[in-house]
């Protein structure tokens, strides 16, 4: 391994540049070292005022999120003798920048507002008797650490401005369906305001998911399923129809 | 939201200063008693240190052996945390976590599962019972995950994230708001609150190898310092025995207890189970500082691997129960380290890991000695007295944190409001302002030394020179901070945030190697090579405050214990 890494790092802060640009950074490796180390020495040696957001270090609180040679990643997790000795580190594309590598996520709390709240069935036994096979469906989901990553190289939410909650939330709606005694029916939230239709099932957010959540396979699709059977089976169309019909 | 020149004021009934487990949990009780909430964090929301917490969550269901009650896990708490708790919390936490966990899972949470279809609990380091509700090795992020849909969805709150506050102000004796910069926009903030949670978190990053995360640098301990709040055993710091050696980027993460609840072991480079000769009984699972001194020891004595370690394996499990049990650890360890743990042992040592110290509380309301000043887990102290169990950090915040939010909604209700005063704020921009400069001295150096000298002469082992070595250079660093600073502007600059961490990460420190200094004896986490016994006089709490700029302490014992609980805790034994 080269003793030696150029790191270009975006760098941009939207009131006072222009534009943002490329800066290079020459970094000396240590073994096992992540790119987020790399980042480390550039702010604690060379420049203290590059903004990086970040937290656990760990792969465990997803902070970290940014384009690693193009590809989205968690900075924590990447090892730098993974890609060789020019790395570019660039903020997600998804996101405003507000300076840097640190994007504004907080369009992501408005989503996670509108998603109907787990709501248990009523008068449920208490402590709640619940099998470990059907926790295990939900459990998957679980795993989402919010790192975006998944928004981020979702190409309905980078390259239309259409009104899909993204995978991110797809996935929070299905954790929450799949709770075994969640007593809501998300589907026409999904339909209706999630944007759900937009989707069309080119997994690269599951490809991208640093905990490997099967993203599109158990979220997204069985989602899609649930809308399909709620608005567009025939057997539920006739029946709401009668229903209709006797006035109820 | 109210804009003056340089900064925003904004007006709350009750400030909660920081967003993890003990932050959210208080939130949730405070939207109950309808009052206006906004919680203040320095991290985004939902990335808190808590998301780290991995065993689970300690609480006497008796799901798993129906022989657990409260009484058990109170005995359990109070002898390993030697005795110096407070008996009145350590109660409140053994009889009414139960309830937080069963009232955690009807807002949504999912734990494992046994097969009668109840909470599964998972055995623990020093716990009598297997005791620890838990998700995976992934409890403390569906814990803050789950408040956190709480606190979305609840009306009255606000939360501010990615805010650094700077300092508490009082009104007389009151403490009235804070000071903060908004680090995303780099404005500043001035909050009227009537009831003020701190909520911040501990401080492991004093220390060069730690299990914690970025913002653990004792902020919120440091903000009700110096706002007067009297702090308690702040000699008491947690090693974890089991943190990651290698890759040396990840040097210090945890490697969850549940790998040896689970049944791994723990083998020296000679291939000895070393455990079986300094804890044949409890063995693996002693408490954390037991463990944590033997682990040293071997390393120390030449037993240890070419990284500074031990061996932790699991392997023997078989791969099904290592997936469905410890998923985070296995993933942990092959992208980090390329290492296998299905089939390959873990290399291990000790990692700083939780402050017992902290803000002291009363037992009752968690509410400091300061008025309108409230605080909440792992930055208030009492609970764990010289040593945590684990498990029982997740306990606390849920149990206290319910308490503290009530207890600060009942004083804001009453409390009167008051404005913070214009020249207040301006001080203490332009104080904050006085870091960005150019020839200023780099606060990544300094920092390092802190932590240098604490990882090397505050650690594990302690006596007194090294620790009045570190008292030296503690003094240094504080001297050297007046010339601090860093290029740049208020806006999302690390550098500047920096400088601020630094002054709460030393004076976190100089408490620490104070209250070592004084504590003549080891008990728990606080190990006296030149006393290397446990002394029955000092069977009492360091308390330290400050008066103006003098730093005053004194020593003070908890109330006697009343019958119904003296009955259940043994005598504390002493050689």
């Amino acid at each position: 391994m080269n003793k030696e890494i150029k790191l270009n790092i975006y760098r941009f802060d939207p009131e006072k540049d222009k534009e943002g640009h490329f800066q290079e950074f020459s970094v000396p490796v240590k073994e096992g070292m992540v790119v987020l180390d790399a980042v480390h020495y550039v702010e604690n040696n060379l420049d203290p005022s590059l903004a990086v957001r970040w937290n656990c270090k760990a792969a465990r609180c997803g902070s970290c999120a940014a384009e690693i040679n193009g590809m989205p990643k968690l900075m924590c997790k990447t090892r730098v003798d993974s890609i060789g000795d020019k790395i570019s580190v660039t903020p997600m594309k998804a996101f405003p920048v507000v300076k840097d590598l640190v994007t504004d996520v907080s369009r992501n709390w408005e989503i996670a507002k509108k998603i109907p709240a787990f709501t248990p069935k009523p008068n449920l036994k208490e402590p709640w008797v619940i099998d470990e096979i059907d926790v295990s469906r939900s459990r998957e989901f679980r795993n989402c650490i919010e790192c975006f990553l998944c928004q981020d190289v979702c190409h309905v939410i980078r390259e239309h401005d259409k009104n899909y909650i993204g995978p991110r939330f797809m996935v929070k709606a299905a954790s929450l369906d799949m709770h075994p005694l969640d007593n809501i029916d998300r589907s026409k939230f999904l339909h209706e305001e999630g944007g759900a239709g937009y989707c069309n099932i080119t997994k690269c957010c599951q490809s991208v998911c640093p905990e490997h959540i099967a993203i599109t396979d158990n979220a997204i699709i069985p989602e899609k399923e649930s809308i399909v059977d709620s608005y567009y089976d025939p057997l539920t169309m006739l029946f709401k129809k009668l229903r209709t019909k006797n006035g109820k | 939201m109210q804009e003056k020149e340089g900064y925003k004021t904004i007006k709350t009934d009750l400030l909660i200063i920081g967003a993890g487990g003990s932050g959210l949990r208080a939130a949730v009780e405070a939207v109950k008693a309808g009052i206006k909430v906004t919680i203040v964090s320095k991290s985004l929301l939902g990335k808190a240190h808590t998301v780290m917490a991995e065993g689970g969550i300690a609480a006497s269901l008796g799901d798993v052996d129906p022989e657990d009650n409260w009484k058990v896990h109170f005995k359990d708490t109070m002898v390993e945390g030697v005795y110096i708790s407070d008996w009145r919390l350590v109660e409140k936490l053994a009889k009414e976590a139960p309830d937080r966990v069963y009232e955690l899972e009807r807002m949504g949470a999912l734990f494992d599962r046994t097969p009668e279809k109840k909470i599964m609990q998972r055995a623990f380091g020093a716990h009598t019972y297997r005791r620890l509700c838990h998700v995976g090795d992934k409890t403390g992020l569906e814990l803050l995950r789950t408040l956190e849909d709480q606190i979305i969805h609840s009306e009255n709150v606000t939360v501010l994230d990615e805010i650094f506050v700077t300092k508490l102000v009082k009104n007389k004796d009151k403490v009235i708001g804070a000071i903060a910069l908004d680090m995303k926009k780099g404005e500043f903030l001035a909050i009227n609150s009537k009831s003020t949670i701190i909520a911040g978190g501990g401080c492991g990053r004093i220390y060069e190898v730690t299990s914690n995360s970025w913002e653990s640098t004792g902020d919120g301990i440091a903000l009700a310092f110096d706002a007067g709040a009297e702090v308690r055993d702040m000699e008491m710091i947690q090693f974890h025995p089991t943190g990651m050696i290698w890759p040396s980027g990840v040097r210090g993460l945890l490697v969850t207890e549940g790998v040896r609840g689970e049944g791994g072991l723990l083998y020296n480079t000679k291939g000895e189970r070393f455990m079986l000769r300094y804890s044949p009984v409890k063995k693996e699972l002693d408490a954390r500082d037991v463990v944590a001194r033997a682990i040293y020891n071997e390393i120390k004595e030449g037993r240890g691997t070419e990284h500074g370690g031990v061996y932790l394996d699991i392997s023997y499990k078989g791969k099904d129960f290592i997936m469905k049990k410890l998923p985070g650890m296995y993933t942990q360890f092959m992208d980090f380290a390329g290492v296998d743990i299905t089939k390959e042992k873990m290399e291990v040592a000790p990692t700083t890991h939780y402050y017992m110290g902290g803000i002291k509380v009363d037992p009752d309301t968690n509410a400091t000695n300061v008025e309108g000043l409230f605080a909440v887990g792992e930055a208030a102290s009492g609970v764990h007295g010289a040593n945590r169990l684990g498990g029982n950090s997740l306990a606390d915040l849920l149990v206290f944190g319910k308490y503290v939010g009530e207890s600060a909604s009942l004083y804001a209700k009453e409390a009167k409001e008051y404005e913070i005063g214009e020249k207040v704020v301006m001080d203490e921009i332009n104080r904050i302002k006085g870091f960005l400069k150019k020839d200023g001295i780099n606060p990544y150096t300094l920092t390092e030394k802190l932590r240098n000298t604490m990882s090397e002469n505050v650690g594990i082992i302690r006596e007194e020179n090294g620790l009045k070595k570190a008292l030296s250079d503690i003094e240094e660093i504080k001297k050297d901070y007046s010339k601090v600073g860093i290029d740049g502007s208020l806006k999302f600059n690390p550098g500047l945030l920096q400088c601020m961490e630094l002054y709460n990460m030393f004076t976190i420190s100089e408490l620490l190697v104070k209250g070592a200094i004084l504590r003549k004896e080891s008990r728990g986490a606080h190990f006296r090579s030149d006393f290397p016994k446990k002394d029955k006089n000092w069977l009492k709490n360091i308390i330290f405050r400050k008066n103006g700029d003098k730093l005053e302490s004194y020593t003070s014992t908890y109330p006697d214990l009343p019958p119904h609980l003296a009955e259940i805790l043994p005598e504390e034994k002493y050689e």
